[in-house]
């Protein structure tokens, strides 16, 4: 306990803390980008026992469904989707709560700024971390109330009709337009935190610099583009309706 | 030639301090960053008011005692150049040149541009030694290094000391200046006994000292007037990762079967 006390007192020890609930961030987002592009590739039509009519149940619902059961039978259903939720919710927690105590620091090492100051190699995305990680942060918060919650109504909301809630929600213009600001927002957090943490975890080199920046670069850009298209799909009406059908065909 | 110059003023350590400004004439294009101080010095001295008070020693770009910030960048905008080895032909003709002491809660201002960096010998004597034997001198090439070991190595100690990384850096981190020292030493073979001990004791009076923490912004690499490189501060974070979670504290306890 004392080994870690000391580690998590020196800056280095909580720059190692952000780095490395970064990349457990940055890999959630890679799977969820992943997971989102699914609203391109339609829907499974399945024909309602009984009857000749067929209903058309979207990828990314049964997408969804199998996140709530995935680990079924060896673990109970929602056993892995809560457990990889408390450890994403741990990770904001400590990558924000060690981010203000180094600022505080920094802040405090650095009390009076130049009359006359110039950034030589500073990026911009470097300098505003602070703003573009509050943004995100905010953002988690609304998204969660919004999509996962259902405590923000826009549109129509219904648990589990995953398609169709977004349909419904970025069919409203401020919604989705806004989604794309702050997925700029995340690039741009992204742009510089990816290449950052191996920087901090002291894996970068000469060697590999290029590679790893490149990689930030690809990946940040990458995974915004992904989120952002979404919400641009569904707004323009590139997506098509796929109508109502009952929830127990999830379970099939 | 002829330039304005603003240049920081402050009597003590407990002092307000403000900018003050001249108007400086008979300049010639030829003269060193240090020069041009010197003749705005006498020219004040002349005029019967106090002399600005600047650090200097070699001028000529090794001892790193220059300290000053010049237009908003650490020994001024010339790259890899120490503020003595600046020339006026630097500047434009009617320029306007602003000159501050280097800032840091860890560089307290001790007068107009003269900051106190004891703080970075502290980090030195935290850890910045190998141990050796005394005697009679060794053969030289006893020790067989890797030639670009030794030429990183070299390049880690051509640190001269003089405090701009800190100074650049938004944050007021010395992490290039220590990671530096570490690096010299860490990586040759003299320096393999303090290695993991070296790099925590000097990060440790590093914080103690009230430097910031490095944001990977590489203001430091870019102000740094003998350039060196934010790989040293990646090699000591994983040194001191490496000391703090990898190194067992017991390495010699019994350890059980079961």
């Amino acid at each position: 306990m004392n080994r870690f006390s000391k580690f998590y007192a020196s800056s280095i020890g909580k720059k190692f803390i952000a780095a490395v609930t970064g990349l457990i961030l940055f890999g959630f987002l890679a799977g969820h980008v992943a997971g989102n592009l699914k609203v391109y590739t339609g829907a499974d039509q399945v024909e309602i026992e009984g009857t000749e009519a067929a209903v058309n149940v979207p990828h990314i619902d049964q997408y969804g469904h199998f996140l709530r059961e995935v680990g079924e039978p060896l673990v109970p259903k929602m056993f892995v989707l809560w457990g990889a939720r408390a450890v994403l919710l741990a990770s904001v927690i400590l990558h924000v709560m060690v981010v203000i105590q180094l600022s505080l620091k920094s802040a405090e090492a650095r009390p009076v700024n130049y009359v006359k100051s110039k950034k030589a190699a500073a990026s911009w995305a470097a300098r505003y971390m602070m703003v573009s990680g509050s943004v995100v942060l905010a953002f988690i918060i609304f998204h969660l109330l919004h999509f996962t919650a259902g405590a923000i109504v826009i549109g129509e909301f219904e648990h589990g009709k995953v398609y169709k809630n977004l349909q419904s929600s970025f069919a409203n213009p401020l919604v989705s337009l806004g989604y794309v600001v702050v997925m700029a927002m995340l690039a741009f957090h992204m742009y510089h935190g990816v290449w950052s943490l191996f920087q901090t975890l002291g894996l970068d080199n000469p060697d590999r610099n290029k590679i790893l920046r490149g990689f930030a670069i690809v990946a940040s850009i990458g995974i915004a583009v992904g989120f952002a298209s979404v919400p641009l799909a569904f707004l323009v009406g590139a997506l098509p309706e796929l109508g109502e059908y009952p929830s127990y065909l999830l379970e099939k | 030639m002829r330039i304005k110059i603003h240049v920081w003023r402050q009597k003590s350590a407990d002092d307000k301090g403000h900018m003050e400004s001249h108007q400086l004439d008979g300049l010639t294009p030829d003269m060193s960053f240090l020069e041009m101080l010197d003749t705005l010095n006498e020219k004040l001295t002349a005029e019967g008011t106090e002399p600005v008070a600047f650090d200097h020693d070699c001028r000529e770009g090794v001892c790193g005692s220059c300290s000053m910030v010049v237009n908003g960048e650490a020994h001024g905008p010339r790259s890899e150049t120490t503020t003595c080895q600046l020339y006026m032909r630097s500047f434009d003709d009617g320029a306007e040149v602003f000159v501050e002491p280097f800032r840091a809660a860890a560089f307290p201002v001790v007068r107009d541009l003269v900051v106190d960096r004891s703080a970075f010998d502290r980090i030195i004597q935290a850890g910045g030694f190998i141990s050796n034997h005394s005697g009679p001198k060794p053969e030289p090439n006893s020790i067989p290094i890797e030639p670009m070991v030794q030429e990183a190595a070299l390049d880690a100690a051509s640190c001269i000391g003089c405090g701009a990384c800190v100074a650049a850096c938004p944050n007021g981190s010395a992490m290039l200046f220590t990671s530096a020292k570490v690096s010299h030493l860490g990586m040759l073979p003299q320096g393999q006994t303090e290695r993991f001990e070296r790099v925590e004791s000097m990060v440790n009076q590093m914080e103690a000292e009230g430097f910031g923490s490095c944001r990977n912004y590489a203001e430091c690499e870019a102000q740094c007037p003998k350039g060196i490189s934010i790989a040293f501060i990646g090699r000591m974070n994983a040194d001191y990762l490496k000391s703090q979670l990898v190194k067992p504290d017991d390495t010699r306890g019994k350890m059980h079967a079961q």
